[in-house]
């Protein structure tokens, strides 16, 4: 009952009243002189300095869903639940490496999306299209999976109704205050809210690790609570460290991931919108700090063994769902107060990642379909307005797909996600580095590393289901004698590049015309101060030069 | 596409740093945590954290002093 629950949905309340505010508030953080332009409303003005950065970007790669599901995943199977932490080192070196060369041509061209790039670079509207419409799709259900991260909160308080509409009621309004200030401020609201979102975290895990093993027993006993559990269960593969069957899986999945999350069109919006190289190139020393605190709510799993929790009934009868163990775990070990903040900052963590993720998938519908295909002389005015008006559309198609489907759709589509925003790191990220590969290379190599990924996901069968039942794909499968298991999203890419390279050098033989580049090699290493890095004020005279950029 | 730009600034100093080989010490914390034989075991413990897990939390300050050496040793001289 939420009565019981009170002085947690209060403290909830409030907190989460105080953001609202700050969201609305966000549009006169750093004011521009005018906000109806895309790199304004959609980038914070590329002004963002050192700090602003590390609240924004780590509120944006460490979502409500990972802090929920990833410990839920540690309840349920153990070791392989960790990989959110090697995942989360392997990431930032490549953004070092790879990322701070897009900000650099983005800047000088005016970029706001990753196909906006590939656009220029292979000369390839269709690519572009394609690049588009693959962050579009992996991007929304991320979104609804944030909201899943908040209803497990609300139904740990006790806030849940009878029927569909009353259960959804708190998440309805949470999301549409959230499309209002995400309308008015832009990027600058998640950014404005990122800093008490992840200063909650901080706090809140801080307290948790500390105090939690004292009061169970020390590290010892909590993992020695975990290896009883799964050494009971039935399953082979799971356990506090990893078997023969999972290394690869484990490896491939923190190599995958690191690879996919780069390349979602949300973590390129948050480094597209910092001042300059420098602060990427710092924050990629400092936002593994969030990687710490990941590793250590990842424990928050076993802690939730060891206190005994056992999870909320599922949406389905006879299921559990998992990710209530870490709410139940606060519920369980902490004053009500206390446990208030933990909820709102796992709230308020869904909020800053669903803002920038629905601004980048608003952005990439303007500047990719919008103004190629349906609008070419569209202002910067009308960009920033398609785009507000998109990112409500997004938010509005998210809550849908929680309301009226299966949040289990939401997750399968997350993990087909994954999988299909690797499919374009041929053109995105390699693009970054050479123009080797020919533009219709890419793209069949892109339909390729598609059609095998869904196939190869659609194979994947788990205890409860026959197909989309995880991302660990048996190589016993591919007439290979082994019971070892790989991440798809790694096989398809392999493919999606050795198809590209193949057809790349029938064309090239057949001399098949290539397009024209629109970037220069030193556009990689452009900076701040650039005489042609364009700067905020002189946009405007500046935007007329480039019109299809 | 792009029409033709006004001067080029020079490039040749921003090249020159971006092409430096402390750049190739970003693949250490790349491929070091990838590797499970180094990670996957329980002894020694530390502070009853099985191998597994201090160690590949340990790899997280492997990534930090990394990404901080390199960019220290590739960063603009004299700064701005």
């Amino acid at each position: 009952m939420w009565r019981d629950h009170l002085t947690e949905i209060i403290v909830f309340s409030l907190l989460f009243l105080l953001v609202s505010v700050m969201g609305f508030v966000a549009a006169r953080w750093r004011a521009p002189k005018d906000m109806a332009h895309l790199d304004e409303w959609g980038l914070g003005g590329r002004s963002f300095g050192g700090w602003i950065t590390w609240f924004l970007v780590g509120g944006d790669l460490y979502t409500a869903y990972t802090f929920v599901a990833v410990p839920a995943l540690m309840f349920g199977a153990g070791a392989a639940g960790f990989f959110a932490v090697p995942y989360t080192i392997v990431i930032y070196p490549l953004v070092f490496l790879v990322l701070v060369r897009l900000w650099s041509v983005s800047h000088r061209h005016g970029f706001v999306t990753p196909a906006d790039f590939v656009r220029n670079r292979f000369d390839s509207p269709v690519l572009a299209l394609l690049i588009a419409i693959t962050g579009i799709v992996a991007t929304m259900p991320y979104i609804a999976l944030q909201l899943i991260g908040i209803e497990a909160v609300l139904k740990t308080m006790g806030v849940t109704g009878d029927n569909a509409l009353a259960r959804h009621l708190p998440i309805i309004i949470a999301f549409a205050i959230l499309a209002a200030y995400t309308y008015q401020s832009g990027l600058r609201a998640p950014a404005l809210i990122a800093f008490v979102k992840d200063s909650l975290i901080y706090i809140v895990i801080l307290v948790a690790v500390i105090y939690l093993p004292y009061k169970l027993g020390g590290w010892g006993d909590i993992f020695a609570a975990a290896d009883a559990k799964f050494d009971a269960s039935p399953n082979p593969n799971d356990g506090i460290l990893l078997n023969g069957n999972n290394q690869l899986q484990y490896v491939t999945l923190a190599l995958g991931s690191a690879l996919a999350l780069f390349l979602y069109p949300h973590s390129i919006t948050g480094v597209l919108a910092s001042r300059n190289r420098d602060v990427i190139k710092r924050n990629m020393s400092a936002l593994p700090a969030y990687s710490l605190l990941l590793g250590l709510i990842a424990l928050l799993g076993y802690m939730a063994i060891a206190a005994g929790v056992k999870p909320l009934p599922g949406a389905k009868e006879g299921t559990v769902d998992s990710n209530t163990v870490v709410p139940l775990l606060f519920d369980q070990q902490f004053p009500d107060w206390f446990a208030g903040v933990a909820y709102a900052a796992i709230g308020i963590g869904a909020l800053v990642p669903a803002a920038i993720m629905s601004i980048a998938a608003a952005n990439l519908f303007t500047r990719n379909i919008y103004k190629e295909y349906l609008k070419r002389d569209a202002s910067a005015a009308q960009e920033a307005n398609v785009s507000k008006i998109t990112s409500l559309v997004v938010k509005v198609g998210a809550v849908a797909c929680i309301v009226f489907l299966d949040p289990q759709f939401s997750i399968d589509l997350q993990l087909i996600g994954g999988v299909i925003i690797l499919q374009t790191l041929p053109a995105v990220a390699l693009g970054l580095y050479t123009r080797w590969f020919h533009r219709t290379g890419l793209i069949v190599g892109w339909v390729a590393g598609m059609g095998l990924g869904m196939w190869m996901l659609y194979q994947v069968a788990s205890p409860t289901r026959k197909h989309f039942g995880g991302s660990a794909f048996p190589l016993s499968e591919f007439g290979f004698d082994t019971t070892k298991t790989i991440y798809v999203g790694i096989v398809a890419v392999a493919v999606n590049l050795a198809v590209a390279a193949l057809v790349t050098l029938a064309l090239r033989a057949a001399k098949v015309e290539e397009g024209v580049d629109g970037t220069e090699p030193d556009d990689y290493f452009a900076d701040e101060g650039d005489p042609r890095v364009t700067p905020g004020t002189e946009r405007d005279a500046d935007s007329a030069r480039e019109p299809v950029a | 596409m792009a029409a033709p730009e006004p001067e080029a600034p020079p490039t040749a100093p921003t090249r020159a740093k971006d092409h430096s080989p402390w750049n190739w010490l970003l693949f250490i914390p790349i491929v070091v945590p990838l590797i499970p034989a180094f990670f996957n075991g329980d002894s020694p413990r530390v502070f009853g954290f099985p191998r597994f897990y201090w160690l590949q939390l340990a790899f997280i300050l492997l990534g930090v002093g990394t990404t901080t050496l390199v960019y220290q040793m590739t960063k603009k001289r004299g700064g701005r």
